[in-house]
């Protein structure tokens, strides 16, 4: 990667256009618009050539790493590979042209989608019936609690404000409970690191509106009690929400609604091999059990009677409308793409690649890195920090010497040509290395990866101060976000325009 | 295990994978999971198709649905996208990476995030604004919460009647659940009212409002008045805006409004039966620290350089779990990226001619239509490429009439009225043509 | 070593009080800025704000974290240190030099469970 430094503003030069728009014909243009609510001048965006364009944007890319270009093993955020096919099949130009407000009978490819993928989500998961609505992993955690709050609600039951959320719970979780106007309550981990029952039953009464769990939870590890806990939150009358975050593991191996789950949603960004395009656009459909059918917001697919596929506008049973349209159509028609090469006889590899992937850099790494909880873990697992981290105390004859920290492993990592792990989280430690390969690595890949971990750990004996300093190949440095956040600037600025924050 | 292109595990990799481990089978792995969850069955899916099989499935699926010209707008505009756009969003840097965790090697991503921020900033003309939220729907929903966090002591977030449907159907769900109240500007001959508005901010518990910079009849709004009268009861103003027609009409900042958020899509993003789009926010200096969602900012790296990181995350989820400012995390990144591409290409000049094209067109078939005697202008208000009009044909009547002849036009906005959109990809023998079938329909 | 002043009183949420009149003013102490790293924001309340005794007024930011500021009084907020709107390095510098807020106190009872310089040693000792 090489260090490119422009800004598009800063190529712009007076009188140049990348834009082939023909000349506006005599009469009416937006000039005619009263002066009262016309802009008074026109945007100062930059003045580029196409070429320019193209080659700001190609340089930008070269400074960004992704799966195409190496190992991600980023955990909680399935970075698999995302197949070709499904770009393609997304950019279809009759798809592309569909109008979301197009009356049903126009577009009866693109709801025989939305109705494809729905049933199999719900053989894949278990559920009843999934909505769309939902963009992203987080969007559909605050739509699975919306649906569980109308459910209560509509059995007359409204005082259940309370939403039980693990110590380990992905951030998301308690935001989400949060923006659906719940009050979070946490349940403490055991020393296995699996949801502590016996926190958990005090907790339960009748304002419980429900639990969220993640399964396999943030640590890699089966909630081996989900029996238990399930009949114990339907007991007292409250709901399971499963984060579907985690699902990859399961994949063709278990599905949540045999375990209990009501609600849960999927990250079709991560399970199923959708891009995460630096961020977005993802999908988070969420799937419901039978009784919860009814709830699922609007609006919604259905299959009528006569075979053709027709859209529920409205429902006083539903919970609402979560988005703007039906949800990120591009992105659905990538998933339903994958689960079709998948067919019944690749899904069932998939998650079990991952676990295997998974267990193998565990153990092959268990000597040099702190591993907290020992035994299997499912897709991740996560690290407490190196064993032999090259701290040494203070001795009458020298001074201390301070470890090299998590941080520093990440960022060395960088250097050998791997996207660092997630780090510092879980934070039931304080030097946590989440680790998730995916069924798409190779043993070499993962072989690879495992070796540079060892050499890092070997740095860190020897040469901690060059770990500390790292990354050193990369096209910049260790940036100063303190002083990012201290003196924000988030716009460009010339003298025109400068705002300080 | 299976033969599949995705998944490059040979048999012998297997065995030693599982050797180092110390188990004996794959299936030893899930040892902890009850043995009546493991699932036996084949899921209900199909056989797996090959590449082939699966673009031909989907190119059977995309031919049944109608190619339609669109002449709707409601929220989602079809406006050209340059040739350039796909083919950067598409290069696997920008399209495989995760959210930019690792400045180091992300600077591209951070880069054209600080573009767009810079760019809504620019039309919207506000001082800051975020890496992108879902749409412009939920957009709206956030900025109802943030006006609560602005502004103290107040309960109630007042939305125009003239939104968009969708916009106040999503801020309606959020709000409800949220535990928002909500109260509602009514609408005086197509504009929100603000004597309406003036009487409900009398009550003394609003928090902000949101109103539309061009609403759901596509009428131009003038909003002169409005941010005085919310900022004399300490409330904040949030506008709805529509990011292309900024080029050429009063922006939120021209207002005194203090947050903008909106939809992107009308900057260039094929219509792809509504998704992925993209929200955007921007708003006042005084509110950054309160905005939801990703932000990027500019510093240097320890050699000097000019870099870009994520900034200010002590606002967001993973710092501040239940007390953060939305749970939102992955947002609409590539689209941000698609817009900036956008508006990159069209520049100054580029904005003002797709203005000034899509104004020409929709006038002209804004007289064709009223020419034509079945229509009338109700409002008489300014409009920029999208206009209402009462319909003297039912309005599903003339919709299935015109859509049996090729077009996607006259969405029911109202008791008899019927909205059009003109966007500068019409050409002149489309709306001649859109014209003709009007007057051929039967009364 | 963290520094502890003595006169000050400390609640075990990291806050310092020095009782002046029936004003209090309220810090925190260079043990929490030392937890927190390089602070990057202090989100302070404004003047006639109200406070309450255990309540969170405020937050301290640095990059990677953000910590709720707790009330060691109820009252009224009469001044907060403007200073650390622009430079909340200077908590860094020296917390028990820059104050985050003044508070007219309603209850002047409520400082008596606060802890004295010695007893706050101890306290972060055991941390």
């Amino acid at each position: 990667m090489k260090y490119y430094d422009k800004l598009i503003f800063e190529l712009s030069k007076k009188g140049r256009i990348g834009f082939s728009l023909p000349e506006c014909k005599e009469g009416e243009t937006s000039d005619s618009i009263p002066g009262n609510l016309k802009r008074q001048s026109p945007p100062d965006l930059p003045q580029v050539s196409e070429p320019d364009v193209v080659r700001h944007y190609t340089n930008l890319s070269q400074m960004n790493f992704g799966v195409d270009t190496g190992f991600y093993p980023l955990g909680s955020c399935t970075m698999k590979y995302n197949p070709k096919i499904n770009e393609e099949i997304a950019n279809m130009p009759g798809f592309q042209a569909l109008h979301p407000l197009q009356p049903d009978s126009s577009v009866q490819g693109a709801l025989s989608v939305y109705y494809g993928l729905d049933k199999a989500l719900s053989a894949i998961t278990g559920m009843e019936h999934f909505t769309f609505g939902p963009c992203a992993g987080a969007h559909g955690e605050l739509t699975g609690l919306m649906i569980m709050r109308k459910y209560h609600f509509l059995r007359g039951d409204m005082k259940r404000t309370k939403v039980i959320v693990p110590d380990s719970a992905h951030g998301t979780n308690p935001a989400s409970a949060v923006s659906c106007g719940l009050d979070v309550v946490v349940v403490k981990s055991d020393a296995e690191g699996l949801v502590d029952v016996d926190s958990l039953k005090p907790l339960l009464d009748d304002t419980v509106a429900g639990i969220m769990m993640t399964n396999p939870n943030t640590l890699g590890l089966f909630e081996k009690n989900i029996k238990e806990i399930a009949a114990l939150v339907h007991g007292c009358g409250g709901l399971l929400y499963y984060d579907g975050a985690n699902l990859n593991p399961l994949l063709g191996v278990a599905r949540p609604g045999d375990m209990g789950f009501d609600i849960m949603h999927v990250n079709l960004h991560k399970t199923f091999s959708t891009p995460h395009g630096g961020g977005g656009p993802g999908a988070g459909p969420v799937g419901v059990s039978k009784e919860l059918v009814d709830c699922l917001p609007v609006p919604r697919v259905v299959r009528n009677d006569d075979g053709t596929y027709g859209i529920i506008r409205s429902d006083k049973n539903s919970a609402g409308t979560v988005s703007g349209f039906m949800g990120n159509f591009g992105i659905l028609l990538r998933a339903y793409a994958y689960i079709l090469m998948l067919g019944k006889q690749n899904v069932k590899s998939a998650g079990r690649l991952a676990v295997l992937n998974a267990n193998y850099i565990k153990e092959s790494l268990k000597d040099c890195y702190k591993l907290p909880i020992t035994g299997l873990c499912k897709h991740e697992f996560v690290f407490d920090g190196l064993i032999d981290d090259g701290s040494r105390d203070a001795t009458p004859d020298s001074e201390e010497i301070k470890g090299v920290t998590t941080l520093d492993v990440a960022k060395r990592l960088l250097d050998y040509g791997f996207h660092a792990p997630t780090i510092y989280f879980p934070m039931l430690f304080h030097q946590s290395i989440m680790i998730e390969p995916t069924e798409t690595e190779s043993k070499e890949t993962i072989d690879s990866f495992i070796t540079a971990m060892k050499k890092i750990a070997e740095e860190a004996k020897n040469d901690p101060d060059s770990l500390r300093k790292a990354p050193h190949l990369t096209p910049i440095k260790r940036p100063d976000e303190t002083a990012a956040a201290r003196n924000p600037v988030l716009t460009f600025m010339d003298e025109k325009n400068a705002v300080r924050i | 295990m299976s033969n599949f292109a995705y998944f490059p595990h040979t048999d012998d990799d297997i065995r030693e994978m599982l050797d180092r481990i110390g188990v004996g089978s794959v299936d030893d792995l899930y040892g902890d999971v009850p043995a009546d969850f493991m699932y036996r069955g084949d899921f209900g899916l199909p056989d797996a198709m090959s590449e082939q099989q699966v673009r031909e499935f989907f190119e059977k699926l995309d031919s049944k649905d109608s190619k339609l010209k669109v002449f709707a707008g409601a929220g989602a505009y079809d406006h050209y996208t340059p040739a350039v756009i796909p083919y950067i969003v598409s290069r696997s840097e920008f399209l495989t990476a995760y959210t930019p965790y690792q400045a180091e090697i992300s600077q591209g991503t951070l880069r054209y995030i600080f573009e767009y921020q810079s760019m809504m900033c620019i039309l919207t003309g506000m001082d800051a604004g975020n890496a992108s939220l879902y749409d412009g729907p939920t957009a709206a929903a956030e900025a109802a919460r943030m006006a609560l966090s602005c502004t103290k002591h107040k309960t109630r977030i007042l939305i125009s009647r003239t939104l968009l449907p969708n916009v106040i159907d999503v801020i309606e769900t959020y709000s409800g659940y949220h535990g928002i109240q909500l109260g509602y500007i009514s609408e005086d001959k197509g504009q929100t009212s603000l004597s309406s508005l003036n009487s409900e901010l009398s009550k003394g518990d609003v928090a902000g409002i949101i109103v539309p910079g061009i609403n759901k009849y596509g009428v131009i709004e003038d909003l002169s008045g409005y941010a005085d009268a919310v900022h004399d009861e300490k409330g904040v103003m949030i506008e709805y805006c529509d990011p292309s027609s900024l080029a050429v009409i009063k922006t939120p900042g021209d207002w005194n409004a203090d947050i903008a958020v909106g939809d992107g899509q009308s900057l260039g993003i094929p219509l792809c039966f509504g998704g992925p789009y993209v929200g955007f926010m921007t708003c006042k200096k005084e509110y950054v620290r309160k905005m939801p969602g990703r932000v990027v900012g500019e510093t240097r790296d320890s050699d000097g350089k000019r870099c870009f990181v994520l900034t200010l995350q002590a606002r967001e989820q993973h710092i501040r779990r239940e007390k953060a400012t939305s749970n939102i995390c992955s947002n609409e990144s590539l689209m941000a990226l698609f817009v900036t591409v956008y508006l990159s290409l069209m520049g100054k000049e580029g904005m003002k001619r797709v203005n000034d094209l899509s104004y020409g067109k929709a006038h002209r078939l804004y007289s064709g239509l009223l020419e034509t005697g079945l229509f009338s202008d109700v409002f008489h208000r300014p409009f920029l490429n999208e206009f209402t009009l009462e319909s003297k044909i039912p309005a599903n009547e003339l919709q299935r009439k015109l859509m049996d002849a090729g077009f996607f036009a006259a969405i029911e906005v109202g008791e008899g009225l019927v909205s059009f959109c003109v966007t500068e990809k019409r050409t002149e023998e489309e709306i001649d043509a859109l014209l003709k079938t009007v007057k051929e329909v039967r009364l | 070593m963290s520094k502890v002043i003595d006169g000050l009183l400390y609640s075990e949420s990291h806050e310092w009080v020095k009782v002046d009149g029936d004003i209090a003013v309220i810090g925190v102490t260079d043990f929490a800025q030392k937890e927190m790293g390089d602070i990057t924001y202090v989100d302070m309340p404004e003047p006639d704000d109200e406070v309450s005794k255990g309540e969170d007024f405020g937050a301290l930011e640095s990059v990677k974290a953000s910590s709720d500021l707790y009330s060691p009084v109820s009252g009224t907020v009469v001044e907060n240190n403007e200073a650390l709107a622009d430079a909340p390095e200077l908590i860094n510098k020296d917390a028990f030099a820059n104050w985050i807020i003044k508070v007219k106190m309603e209850d002047m009872s409520e400082v008596s469970d606060l802890m004295d310089s010695k007893a706050y040693s101890d306290f972060i000792e055991k941390q």
